[in-house]
């Protein structure tokens, strides 16, 4: 069945409950389960799917409450224009907050979570202390809610029905587009998603601002229904544990997970807190967290949670040519001076450089010399101390590296650093969803199976990371960045660790890639592969260019020599 | 204008919670900054141990000897959390997680044992004051500035300067390669976790001396003690301390010059001011 008549068939039959005429109690039961799945999935949207744990949710929920209940409480205003500004507070809060924390270079996930459980105990103290509530708590029987069914608990329903329906169709469309695989790479490795083109800050801010605004709604509406609120039911750290309960339960990794995890607790939670042992529940409720982490940690849809291919292996995209625009030979990539110091040590001490169109540029040196570290500034991962790389005209000192993948540069990782929740497929889709040409993500797999037949990984196109091994790893980093179509590609170190006959099948591959039309930079130890592969050979020592030209030539420069083996031997 | 009496006697109260921040900081800051766990469930062994002393303390024991009893328990308590942890290779995230669950439990075990109720001790430490010029000295928060200090003290000599806290640095940092270099050190997070676990037991007995108990209570120290970990960085116990007690008298200033319910905001803008400008501090 198509997900939208699934969802129009489960909306619609849940509609006609309040028209049965059943006790208000069935109506107020399920308003209960809905509103928590909206609670739990809006959670999921960010920190289920991009891993950043929020401890805040009643934060965010609770702006949502009192915003409603000072609009339509005390205000006057009607309920349904104050839920538009339920949702708008704790959005604009949630991106404050995000647009702080998230720019942080390290323990961003251990802060996130820190600070939003901060948050909520900050809110409850500004609320109780300002006239927004002000201590008493907010009364609201008198606010009229609009006549969605015979019976004003059917209307609440109804309303909470809408919203746990419309949350639900959103996370559902966010697992499957574009959007929620960039959350999902940020969620295995944010720094590496980066380097492929996803805008991961503007991802982050996106996600947490979808998500506050959603539990505002929920808060919006629940106010209303309890008709009484107090500043201390609404910020409860107990709403946050049972929030991130039902999505680990259900499963953070699937959309429907949390709706699911959702529905299983609430029902729990209402036999416990209706029979005498209301504490003994609530040890339970935490004894159970501790045995869904740590023995399901991918939770009750966890098997689920593998999402399928959308483009099969037969519809692999034929085999062109990337496309060389401008004329071969012409620089593609100066860098001018580049300067780059850690903690005093000057890993990158003014290095001059030139990329030609086409060609195949091999960067030799002994380890610590910087090859490294250059890539990692070109690409955007290290911002540059000074000095200038030039890419087809453009600067790209001081770009994001989404950007600069945006322009055309990739790289591989020296010590392979896959998307450990992501199929290998997904994996090599990824870069071409986010790369120069944005596809979506059906093409972006035909594209990919088309990378992973040139590299030998069809077979393993449905598998994990996890199950390569580091020969596969390697051909995984390399499909990876082909799969963006690269005008210049950085290949770091990828034969190492490799067999001399898996050295000879990498150095086809290589050659075969440069037929492409792809402009490479090569890193490499190997020097039978530099010395076959390479048009050009660039020399650093000590972060320094010391020597450039044809390879044979350059490897007999006496100061080569030197760097490599030391004087004695010059 | 409140009087300079006033304004100094709150600058005192300011650093004695502060003490307390600090010494309630010191098992957190070494279980995440050495072991990578963030341990929310210490919160609910200092409130155990705080209760375990008022039930012992009223049973006629002093509230200081308790601790023979109370520091080794929680001791074992700390190895097995730590094994746990361990044993199922508990992401430095997931282990907020469980701890989380734990701390529910305990929370729920403390008011199941002693309900809801606001809890005080009555021990002959709490009535004793000292007046230094036109302030006053309470026993029970000069004991707690003593003991805090002495313990962040000892742990930072002691990782600085020992081969076994040079070990437990290493560990840290390489764990791989702190084992081939001959540290054991699976024994060695098993021991700092126990190490933790009794530090809270001291703090519990600090809390139980000068505070008024509640299961609820728990909650409400979570977001100012982590501000003063983070602030002090990570793994650093004096610097838990002195962050902790810039908390407090910043908290004691604002309640004396604008208004005691504003206080729980203090550490939250401390903290994001942090971390707005000095950002590469941490870790």
């Amino acid at each position: 069945m198509k997900p939208l008549a699934l969802f129009a068939a489960v909306g619609a039959a849940f509609a006609v409950v309040p028209f049965l005429g059943l006790p208000a109690f069935y109506e107020s039961f399920l308003y209960l389960v809905f509103h928590w799945i909206v609670l739990a999935t809006s959670w999921n949207l960010l920190s289920g799917y991009s891993g950043y744990f929020s401890f805040g949710h009643a934060a965010f929920f609770g702006a949502g409450v009192y915003s409603t209940a000072v609009l339509a409480g005390k205000a006057g205003w009607p309920f349904l224009l104050t839920l538009p500004v339920a949702a708008a507070v704790p959005a604009a809060l949630g991106v404050a907050l995000g647009a702080i924390v998230f720019r942080l270079p390290a323990l961003r996930g251990e802060l996130f979570a820190l600070i939003t459980l901060a948050l909520m105990f900050v809110f409850a103290t500004i609320v109780l202390n300002t006239p927004l509530d002000g201590g008493p708590g907010v009364y609201m029987s008198a606010v009229e809610v609009p006549a969605l069914a015979p019976t004003p608990s059917g209307s609440f329903y109804l309303l909470a029905l809408i919203l746990a329906l419309g949350t639900v169709g959103i996370a559902y469309s966010v697992y499957r587009s574009r959007f929620g695989t960039g959350l999902f790479a940020i969620h295995d490795d944010e720094d590496v998603a980066e380097v492929m083109g996803v805008p991961t800050y503007r991802y982050k801010l996106a996600a947490l601002a979808l998500s506050c605004a959603l539990a505002g709604l929920a808060g919006g509406i629940h106010g209303v229904f309890v008709s009484y609120v107090t500043v201390g039911e609404t910020f409860s750290g107990w709403l946050a544990l049972n929030v991130i309960l039902m999505a680990a339960l259900g499963g953070t990794r699937h959309w429907a997970g949390p709706a699911v995890g959702a529905a299983a607790v609430t029902v729990m939670t209402f036999y416990f807190t209706t029979s005498d042992y209301a504490i003994a529940g609530r040890a339970l409720v935490g004894l159970i967290f501790i045995v869904v982490i740590l023995f399901m940690p991918n939770g009750l849809l966890g098997r689920f949670a593998v999402r399928k291919p959308l483009a099969a292996r037969s519809e692999a995209t034929a085999a062109g040519t990337i496309a060389v625009q401008g004329k071969r030979e012409e620089p593609i990539l100066v860098v001018r001076g580049a300067k780059k110091a850690f903690k005093g040590v000057q890993a990158l001490a003014g290095v001059d450089l030139e990329v030609r169109r086409g060609e195949i540029l091999g960067l030799v040196g002994p380890n610590g010399s910087g090859k490294s570290t250059l890539i990692n500034v070109v690409s955007g991962h290290y911002p540059i101390d000074g000095g200038s790389m030039v890419f087809e005209g453009r600067e790209l000192a001081g770009q994001a590296p989404h950007r600069v993948a945006r322009s055309g540069i990739a790289r591989t990782y020296q010590i392979p650093r896959p998307f450990a929740h992501l199929s290998v497929l997904e994996n090599v889709a990824l870069p071409p969803m986010f790369g120069q040409v944005r596809m979506d993500r059906r093409a972006a797999q035909a594209e990919a199976w088309r990378w992973l037949a040139f590299t030998g990984l069809e077979k393993k196109a449905l598998q994990f990371p996890k199950d390569l091994n580091l020969h596969e790893r390697k051909f995984l980093e390399l499909a990876r960045a082909l799969a963006s179509r690269p005008k210049l590609l950085f290949l770091d170190e990828v034969l190492s660790g490799l067999t001399p006959s898996e050295i000879d099948g990498a150095v086809r591959t290589i050659r075969a890639i440069r037929e492409q039309g792809a402009t490479i930079v090569f890193v490499e130890h190997v020097m039978r592969a530099v010395m076959e592969l390479t048009d050009r050979v660039v020399v650093l020592t000590n972060g320094r260019s010391i020597a450039q030209g044809a390879p044979r030539e350059v490897m007999r420069d006496p100061q080569v020599i030197d760097a490599y083996l030391g004087s004695a031997h010059a | 204008m409140p009087s300079l009496t006033l304004l100094g006697q709150s600058v005192l109260s300011g650093v004695f919670i502060g003490a307390l921040y600090g010494l309630l900081g010191l098992g957190l800051t070494l279980s995440w900054g050495l072991l990578r766990q963030i341990n929310l469930a210490h919160f609910a062994l200092v409130f155990l141990g705080a209760y375990l002393n008022y039930q012992l303390a009223s049973a006629g024991l002093d509230p200081l000897l308790t601790l023979a009893v109370t520091a080794p328990a929680f001791f074992v308590f700390g190895v097995a959390l730590h094994w746990l942890l361990a044993r199922f290779s508990v992401s430095p995230l997931n282990t907020l997680l469980v701890t989380f669950g734990f701390m529910v439990m305990i929370e729920s075990l403390i008011q199941w044992i002693w309900t809801a109720d606001f809890r005080r001790m009555e021990n002959h430490y709490g009535n004793v004051r000292w007046k230094v010029g036109e302030l006053y000295v309470p026993l029970p928060e000069l004991l707690t500035l003593i003991v805090a200090a002495a313990l962040a003290y000892g742990v930072w000599a002691l990782l600085r300067y020992t081969d076994l806290g040079k070990a437990m640095r290493a560990a840290s940092e390489d764990a791989p390669v702190a084992a081939a270099f001959g540290i054991n050190e699976k024994r060695l997070a098993l021991l700092l976790s126990g190490a933790c676990a009794a530090f809270a037991a001291v703090a519990g007995v600090c809390l139980a001396l000068s505070h008024t108990l509640a299961p609820a209570q728990i909650y409400a120290w979570i977001g100012v003690v982590f501000a003063a970990v983070m602030i002090g960085g990570l793994g650093n116990p004096v610097g838990a301390l002195v962050a902790g007690i810039v908390i407090g008298v910043s908290e004691a200033l604002t309640m004396a010059l604008i208004a005691p319910a504003w206080a729980p905001l203090v550490s939250f803008t401390l903290l994001i001011a942090y971390l707005l400008f000095r950002p590469h501090r941490l870790a």
